[in-house]
């Protein structure tokens, strides 16, 4: 056993309020623990630096979601199954839906919270491109109350993120408004199940005139990526290129030369930079081609 | 006589219903009063000499048991095949990972950070890790030369055949490492008695190589050691010789402190630690005719063995005597060599050697087709082994199988030809390419030559108060169905129902040494022992008059309470003996080298979808012929069991190794397939008999590890019109080979 | 039987105590003194001697270790002991109905779904959490279901015979 139970403190305060006056009290020196999926392989392995860890799993504040007309809340505390199960999460938010879908397996998709996959912040992580082509916000909460932020440049750096030492995410938002969008995700792993993305692409689309609507040129576009930089990217510089313009063979290779040189992926342990280099410029021409496909009329 | 037969029938699993309620107890489950846990302290570095040991003195090391080579009672050595591997490094390492301290407490908590408090001082040697670098000798860590073993298979005359040719075709293809990947990690407890001696319960396949190991280790007889196989969660090769290394490791522990000592690995010591499939380079050099017909070749196979002999001399054998395939050579050069390396020594698994070899035959096959200009399909059926044909060691193949019609029914079965055309169109648009693979091959099941001679395996049958019988023999049961097969061939042999006849469970205490449970020979050969000594057991009844010659189930039972009752015990014996007029010699590595081939034909389907370069099998179709089905359900997941084990070795599982230590030991970046991966895996088989083997049975438990890879990767050329040598075969590689051909 | 001493003599200079905790398993209450940060696994293990749940991994890749907590399967490697307060149970020992086996255990011993076994409480469990969600699962469904369960014997094609086969049994009776 490379873990020793006796050398760690876990306690569950119960509530929101008492978790955040905790973090307060002593800010950094908290972990906050929610479903335990990453937390707890760290632990078994004698690698976790934290010493003292706070339950925040099935606090009944993080876990609800709230469908308003324009927007949905999702609690931080909601597990992955949750989202796959949510009416709204499924028709209207499917990138998120799908990242739910295949992260881990069901038991670890039973525990995983969005919240947990925001705040461990892998590069890998399911569900980020998703909430970037989303343009999410962030309600962050601490004893000084309440603040919103945009997801987009949560992330500033390999496993940093502007999150004060005494703040939790409390939800995550997102705008009931991509309706007439195609929604694009594909995640590259190992394998089909259980497996860390070596690429994930999450893509939203329009053309002018919407879908069957016959227009050809780009109206709204985004374009987010996973385990190709230190933290998930947009890639912006493709957007803008192609917004505005019709899809053809030049444009897609352009945006594809845009995306190959906006990412920064690495060596590792699970697959090579030129790879995820090709595979990424692959997928975004797959989307662009995908795209261009929905203007024709019905 | 029962009614129906029970040979050829799915009988329930002797050990399911414990299975499937969580009752089977396995070596973690189990516990000792006063037991102690047990660590190994291993070398972080390759290859070098051991310049100090130091415990952290901020740690209490009286509370601890320590062992080092010094408290070895007997040789300090792995007693297996030579005595080359230590048990316990002393001075010097030749692998990452290597043992040389082992520790006890009761708290395994504690133990980790005992095991972190100690650090060692060395003084690194350079270290190599690849066959070429073993090749070129620059360093030696092994011998006189790295070389642990060689073996030349020599048939006809090879030198005169390239001038005949009309082609010459070349090949070298290459296997990676691949981990077993049993879900049950490697674990023994030991427990040490003055008067009795040391008692051993294990996760292990052979018994009685562990016994053999622990008398050497620990200086005592035979009567004082005894091993007890535990129910064991997968096995594979890797728990075939390994357990005598945690075994002998907690035996030690034991001995120091009196006390029972566990020791169970978790998956990251189990990966980085224990063997491997051997790594393996082939070279072919083949003389073909002009309608295709082999005329001659060399074959150069040769394996990495890592920083220890251990198995690798069988591993070669087997590797080189089936690196022909099912083909006829009339001539042929056959160099098997095995190789030092500084990584953990690598062993048995599935196969072994086989599946090695047998890539590169196969790929090799679809290659020669190309430059002749014969489709895979014809080049294998002008070259078939035919029966009155002799294979590479000069074996006359003496039954009637039909290589040719064994091809066909598979075609048919996988809609080959079909579907061949059907891609060929499809594959015009659009990034999915789709492609057939075939691969042809055998596999003998028993030990080689006078292997089964040397082993003289004793199996017993015996009577019990109740009037069943009890089967006792030392092949252990980690889920290929030893249990159930072996009493289905008792209950058969003596007419009695299945449920009347029990096994043993395998403890050298109680059970004769049928030998090692590997080389795909339980059903074959130790089934066979066991349907002669169940029919001595008849004979006994018999001859004392308590049974006529033909009896209901009832009668048996009656006579053998009564001969019980009588005679105190009734228990009959049988002895291996080899078959008359088969000759096999091991210096010319020459005559009959399996009692038994199966044969089979694999045909795989494979997308490769080229936006994201990952090859997926769509359908898999496995015939084999396999001499008699004895039990249809464990048949078939055998073979499913392989199939997908097969699937892993081409596709999924490499073992990213940095400086002879595997890099990637954990579930989540050591990738086997889920059951999202794997397509449908459909099993057939044809079955002609054996006049060795139990019922007509054919050893099968490896036979399905040597198709897939070949068959997939022959699939994959075939989709994307790419060649490719090597498995494992990753996206990155198909990637790095297509845009190197200026694909997309 | 619990192999660990209260609190450890050395090594963690900080004390931690261990605390009670109250759950459910198979329907019987249950209380342990653990530390907090047991896993759930090492709790029903050590502490409960219910050993037919498995380690295989560590790492929550394997499944050897699911459980049904609250009706949901999960991976007990990866629950600290703390969070499973109060949860209602299910492990292996409690899915046969007394003597009786359930249809998944019965058809996994049929159709050959357990081979070494050494998965196979987990792959019940995993069965048995689809079968209760879909009655009527599709192959896909089931291929879904048990990707979180590796099974390195049967390469799953016996298993999901198996699954399918006590979902019909169960349907027509």
């Amino acid at each position: 056993m490379r873990f020793d139970p006796a050398d760690y403190e876990l306690i569950a305060p119960g509530t929101l309020q008492a978790v955040v006056a905790l973090l307060a009290d002593e800010p950094g020196k908290w972990l906050p623990i929610a479903g335990g999926t990453d937390v707890m392989v760290l632990y078994t392995a004698g690698k976790l630096p934290a010493r003292k860890l706070v339950s925040i799993w099935n606090l009944a504040e993080l876990r609800s979601i709230e469908v308003l007309p324009n927007e949905i809340k999702i609690g931080a505390g909601c597990t992955y199954t949750e989202l796959r199960e949510h009416y709204v999460i499924a028709q209207e938010f499917p990138l998120l839906a799908s990242a739910a879908r295949w992260t881990g397996g069901i038991a670890n998709q039973n525990r995983g919270t969005l919240g947990g996959n925001i705040a461990n912040a892998s590069p890998a992580a399911d569900s980020l491109p998703a909430l970037l082509a989303y343009e999410a916000e962030l309600i962050l909460v601490s004893v000084r109350g309440e603040r919103r932020v945009p997801y987009v440049g949560f992330h500033t750096g390999y496993k940093k993120m502007k999150l004060a030492p005494d703040e939790l995410i409390r939800a995550i938002c997102l705008r009931r408004c991509f309706s007439g969008y195609l929604h694009y995700s594909r995640k590259v792993g190992a394998r089909n199940a259980q497996a860390i993305a070596k690429v994930c692409v999450a893509a939203l689309g329009r053309l002018r005139g919407g879908v069957g609507g016959g227009g050809d040129a780009i109206d709204d576009v985004r374009i987010a990526l996973g385990s190709v930089a230190p933290v998930p990217l947009r890639l912006t510089e493709v957007e803008r290129i192609v917004s505005g313009k019709s899809v053809d063979r030049e444009l897609v290779q352009l945006a594809k030369k845009a995306a190959v040189a906006a990412i920064q992926p690495i060596d590792d342990i699970r697959s090579t930079a030129r790879y995820r280099t090709a595979v990424t410029g692959n997928l975004v021409a797959e989307f662009l081609e995908q795209l261009r496909a929905t203007g024709k009329t019905a | 006589m029962t009614e129906e037969g029970i040979i050829g029938k799915s009988v329930p699993r002797k050990e399911g219903r414990d299975k499937v309620t969580g009752v089977a107890r396995y070596i973690d489950d189990m516990t000792m009063p006063g037991m102690l846990y047990g660590a190994t302290v291993r070398s972080q570095i390759p290859r070098g000499i051991i310049k100090k040991i130091s415990f952290d003195p901020h740690f209490d090391w009286a509370e601890l048991v320590t062992v080092t080579a010094q408290d070895i009672p007997g040789k300090n050595c792995i007693a297996l095949i030579g005595d080359d591997q230590p048990c316990l490094a002393d001075g010097k390492v030749n692998h990452p990972e290597e043992p040389i301290l082992l520790l006890a407490h009761a708290d395994p908590h504690l133990l980790r950070k005992a095991v972190d408090a100690v650090s060692i001082e060395y003084e690194p040697l350079p270290a190599i890790f690849t066959i070429e670098d073993s090749e070129r000798r620059s360093q030696i860590i092994w011998g006189d030369d790295n070389t642990l073993k060689t073996f030349l298979i020599s048939k006809g005359d090879v030198d005169g055949v390239w001038a005949k040719a009309a082609y010459i075709v070349e090949g070298e293809y290459t296997t990676g490492a691949q981990e077993q990947l049993y879900i049950e990690n490697n674990g023994a407890i030991a427990v040490f008695d003055r008067e009795e001696g040391i008692t051993v319960w294990g996760s292990l396949q052979c018994p009685y190589y562990v016994h053999k190991a622990l008398m050497a280790l620990c200086n005592l007889p035979a009567e004082k050691i005894r091993v007890v196989q535990a129910e064991t969660g997968g096995a594979f090769g890797g728990k075939e010789d390994y357990p005598s290394i945690i075994a002998g490791h907690a035996a030690l522990l034991a001995m120091k402190s009196g006390q029972p000592v566990k020791i169970v690995y978790d998956r990251l010591e189990d990966m980085t630690a224990t063997t491997k499939r051997h790594p393996s380079r082939t070279r072919h050099r083949t003389a073909v005719s002009k309608d295709g017909k082999i005329l001659g070749g060399e074959i150069d196979f040769t394996i990495d063995g890592g920083a220890y002999a251990t198995l690798s001399s069988v591993v070669l054998s087997r590797g080189t005597i089936h690196a022909g395939g099912p083909y006829y050579w009339p001539n042929v050069r056959i160099r098997g060599k095995a190789v030092a390396t500084n990584a953990p020594p690598h062993g048995a698994f599935r196969g072994f050697g086989a599946p090695q070899s047998l890539f590169a035959m196969e790929r090799h096959m679809d290659h020669i087709a190309q430059v002749v200009g014969l489709s895979p399909v014809e080049i294998r059926r002008r070259n078939f082994l035919k029966p009155g044909q002799t294979t590479t060691t000069d074996q006359t193949i003496r039954e009637e199988i039909d290589l040719g019609k064994l091809l066909d029914r598979a075609l048919e079965l996988s809609e080959y030809t079909a579907k061949i055309a059907r891609f060929a169109q499809q594959n015009k648009v659009g990034p999915i390419k789709k492609g057939m693979g075939i691969a042809a091959f055998l596999h003998g099941a028993g030990f080689t030559g006078s292997g089964e001679r040397y082993l003289a395996s004793v199996v017993a049958v015996e009577g019990c108060a109740d009037g069943g019988v009890r089967v006792l023999v030392s092949s252990t049961e980690f889920g290929q169905g030893t249990n159930t097969v072996l009493c289905q061939i008792a209950a058969e042999a003596l007419g009695l129902p299945y449920h009347d006849v029990r096994i043993a469970q395998p403890d050298t205490n109680q059970v004769p040494n049928s030998g090692p449970t590997v080389a795909s020979r339980t059903a074959m050969v130790v089934g066979s022992l066991v349907r002669s000594a169940a029919l001595g057991i008849k004979q006994i009844l018999i001859a004392s008059g308590l049974l006529g010659s033909s009896y209901p189930p009832q009668e048996f039972r009656a006579a053998c309470r009564a001969h019980i009752a009588a005679h105190g015990e009734l228990r009959s014996f049988a002895r291996y003996e080899a078959p008359e007029g088969v000759f096999w010699d091991d210096q010319k590595y020459r005559g009959e080298a399996y009692a038994s081939f199966a044969w089979a034909i694999y045909v795989a389907e494979v997308a490769v979808d080229l936006s994201t370069y990952s090859a997926t099998v769509e359908d898999f179709v496995a015939l084999q012929e396999v001499g008699r089905v004895l039990h249809p359900v464990l048949a078939k997941g055998q073979i499913a069991g392989g199939v997908a084990q097969g699937i892993g070795f081409a596709l999924y599982e490499k073992v990213v190794w940095q400086n002879g230590r595997m890099q990637n030991g954990q579930m989540t970046n050591y990738i086997m397939p889920t059951s999202a991966d794997l397509p449908p895996i459909r099993v057939f088989f044809e079955e002609m008999g054996n006049v060795h083997g139990a019922y007509g049975a054919k050893g099968i438990g490896e036979l399905p590890m040597d198709g897939p890879a070949p068959a997939i990767v022959n699939a994959i050329e075939d989709a994307l019109g790419t060649r490719f040598d090597s498995v494992p075969l990753m996206p990155e590689d198909i990637f790095e080979a297509v845009s190197a051909n200026g694909d997309r | 039987m619990s192999h660990s001493s209260e609190r450890r003599g050395q090594g963690g200079g900080n004390n931690r105590a261990k605390s009670e905790l109250s759950l459910t398993i198979n329907g019987k209450p249950e209380t342990v003194r653990v530390f907090p940060m047991e896993r759930l696994l090492d709790v029903l293990r050590q502490e409960l001697g219910l050993t037919g749940t498995k380690e295989g991994c560590g790492e929550g890749e394997c499944g050897s270790c699911s459980v049904l907590m609250d009706g949901k399967l999960v991976n007990s490697c990866l629950i600290p002991a703390l969070q499973a307060a109060g949860a209602n149970l299910t492990t292996i020992e409690g899915v046969a109905e007394g003597p009786q086996l359930s249809a998944l255990q019965a058809a996994f011993l049929e159709c050959g779904g357990a081979q070494c076994g050494i998965c196979t409480p987990g792959m019940i469990l995993s069965a048995s959490h689809l079968l209760n969600k879909k009655p009527e699962p599709t192959l896909g469904d089931i291929r879904e279901v048990l990707a979180g369960n590796l099974c390195r014997c049967t390469g799953y094609m016996q298993i999901f015979e198996a699954v399918a086969e006590a979902a019909r049994r169960k349907s027509s009776v």
